[in-house]
């Protein structure tokens, strides 16, 4: 296995430009989802979805300078590809694996649309296509990987908000950069995915945020049912001997 | 819990235009139905092998032959839900144990043929020993069958469904008795089926029972169960299941009250299963579901670090 790859979003970094959201449906062939108007910013994407790899968010906040009178928080969110990833542990069909780069990619001749890394998915990211019947998320460019090129969304991001390279290289610059941050009296500057303690084991694509997850859509404290799955069983396995047990007994006695 | 007014107004964590976190499942009502036709013939099977070993030849027969058919109809239920219906084998071309929806698979591929040649040899007569072979794999597997489709669901980032993770198995179990309790007595005459008429009275009382213990221990993520859609599904099971119950306790050795309490019963199964449901999609759809017990368990890890 090559060393494990990922995504460093600087939200700070970020001018909203949407520069990936364009290189990313060029490049895998995603298909239009519609020219719509949401009256949220300048977000008319919305969110993260089938036909949706990158989602630039705008959060519009009131800013101190009276001038201006407004401040925009503005992030290039992205599947996290996940180290425990619940979506490819409940996969049945084996279509979602992790490829040699550490990413987790949905293989489309294997997908049969059952639909269950759905509501597994604690970001919300992976989505069903219609009427295609399968569900699509960001590959995080496979195909480019494999060709030892960049991501089309870091290539593309004018800014570096969007840092492509080896996971740990990456968790390294990021923590430096939280500090300079907080030097410069950003305090609220805090990384959001960066530490293998947490529900996902660390994300593989992981942010710099300038105020709580909640606000980008993004959620607190993601975890990967699977996680909990022994103990689960071990629950369904007592329910299952009271209903053998019920059962049972509803034989014993009278013959009527 | 409909028109009542909500007397502690709900926090509304920060969200992103007050977007859902999640995504929603995009299962169609096979799935539920599955969930219940599924306990439904773990139900029937058991019931059946009980009946062979204690020589209630009509009872197992006859529940035999409806398992059979509720597991024909299941399995065409999961086969229409999916979005690729003809890549339903890509199902068997891996076993993962991570995967509570790839272990049902195997469940039911082996539950589903030992039940469908249980029911052969009860009604043709043939092959007994491989009959009875099959009678007990079926039996064996029951519990796993009946149970496994609560883990599939409590398995998932969807707060009114992993956060009842220790009663929702279950609801599921009680569930899938009560309905298989109701359907032996509509399918046997009523002289033969006390068994199924105790099974279902059980039945029905647990599922009410451990509905009610679920929503309590749920605290406020048991709001999805109680409001809209699924709150209106969720208490008209109820009705259904109690009702129902009452009617197999009191008239059920007269045919057409055990019928009638019969279909009640399982009726009420079946509700139960889409309100569980609906009430998931309802709590993926609200961000404060997400972000509020996410946050209060961010706050007691910091409070222990400490
Ligand atoms: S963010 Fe969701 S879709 Fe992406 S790897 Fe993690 S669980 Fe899977
Ligand atoms: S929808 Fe496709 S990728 Fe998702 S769990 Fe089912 S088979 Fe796997």
């Amino acid at each position: 296995m090559t060393s494990r790859v990922g995504f460093f979003t600087d939200t700070t970094l970020c001018i909203g430009c949407k520069a990936c959201e364009v290189a990313c449906k060029e490049w895998n062939h995603v298909p239009d989802d519609g020219l719509n108007f949401l009256g949220r910013s300048y977000d008319n994407t919305g969110e993260l979805n089938a036909d949706t790899w990158r989602h630039v968010a705008f959060i519009e906040q009131p800013a101190l300078a009276p001038a201006t009178g407004i401040k925009w928080l503005m992030s290039s969110d992205v599947c996290k590809h996940c180290t425990r990833a619940a979506c490819l542990d409940v996969c049945p069909t084996g279509s979602l694996f992790r490829t040699e780069f550490g990413t987790v990619v949905v293989q489309e001749d294997i997908c049969n649309g059952c639909g269950y890394c759905i509501p597994a998915c604690p970001y919300g990211v992976i989505a069903k296509r219609e009427p295609d019947g399968r569900v699509w998320k960001c590959t995080l460019c496979y195909d480019r990987l494999k060709g030892g090129m960049t991501p089309a969304c870091a290539q593309a991001c004018p800014t570096e908000s969007i840092q492509f390279g080896p996971l740990d290289v990456l968790r390294g610059r990021a923590a430096e950069r939280v500090s300079e941050l907080h030097g410069q009296g950003v305090t609220e500057a805090r990384l959001y995915g960066d530490d293998p303690n947490d529900g996902v084991e660390g994300a593989g694509a992981f942010f710099l945020l300038l105020d709580e997850p909640e606000v980008y859509g993004l959620p607190p404290d993601p975890v990967a049912s699977t996680h909990r799955l022994s103990s689960m069983w071990r629950t369904a396995g007592t329910a299952g001997a009271a209903f053998a047990l019920g059962l049972a007994a509803a034989f014993v006695g009278r013959r009527s | 819990m409909k028109g009542e007014r909500r007397m502690v107004p709900k926090a509304t964590p920060t969200s992103y235009y007050g977007q859902p976190i999640l995504k929603e499942h995009v299962w169609k009502g096979w799935i539920p139905a599955y969930f219940f036709a599924g306990g439904l013939a773990a139900g029937l099977s058991t019931i059946a092998f009980h009946s062979d070993r204690r020589g209630r030849k009509r009872l197992a027969r006859r529940s035999w032959v409806a398992s059979t058919a509720a597991l024909g109809a299941g399995t065409s239920f999961l086969i229409a839900d999916l979005g690729r219906p003809s890549r339903f084998h890509h199902m068997l071309r891996v076993a993962k144990p991570t995967s509570p929806m790839s272990v049902g698979t195997w469940v039911l591929s082996t539950f589903g043929p030992a039940t469908g040649l249980a029911a052969l040899a009860s009604v043709t007569g043939w092959l007994p020993r491989v009959g009875r072979a099959a009678g007990l794999a079926a039996a064996a597997l029951a519990p796993a069958m009946a149970t496994y489709t609560s883990v599939l669901l409590t398995d998932t980032a969807v707060p009114a469904w992993s956060e009842a993770r220790g009663e929702l198995p279950f609801v599921f179990a009680a569930s899938a008795m009560a309905a298989a309790g109701a359907v032996a007595i509509i399918v046997t005459p009523a002289a033969e089926a006390g068994p199924a008429r105790r099974a279902a009275v059980i039945g029905s009382l647990a599922e009410a029972a451990g509905v009610r213990v679920m929503k309590e221990s749920l605290g406020q993520l048991a709001e999805p169960y109680h409001e809209g859609h699924a709150g209106d599904l969720s208490s008209t099971a109820e009705t259904l299941t109690l009702g129902g119950a009452a009617v197999v306790a009191l008239l059920g050795r007269r045919r057409i009250p055990a019928v009638m309490g019969g279909l009640l019963i399982a009726a009420g199964s079946l509700a139960e299963r889409f309100a569980v449901v609906a009430a998931g999609s309802a709590s993926a759809r609200d961000p404060s579901y997400t972000v509020g017990p996410q946050k209060a368990r961010l706050a007691a890890r910091a409070a222990t670090a400490f």
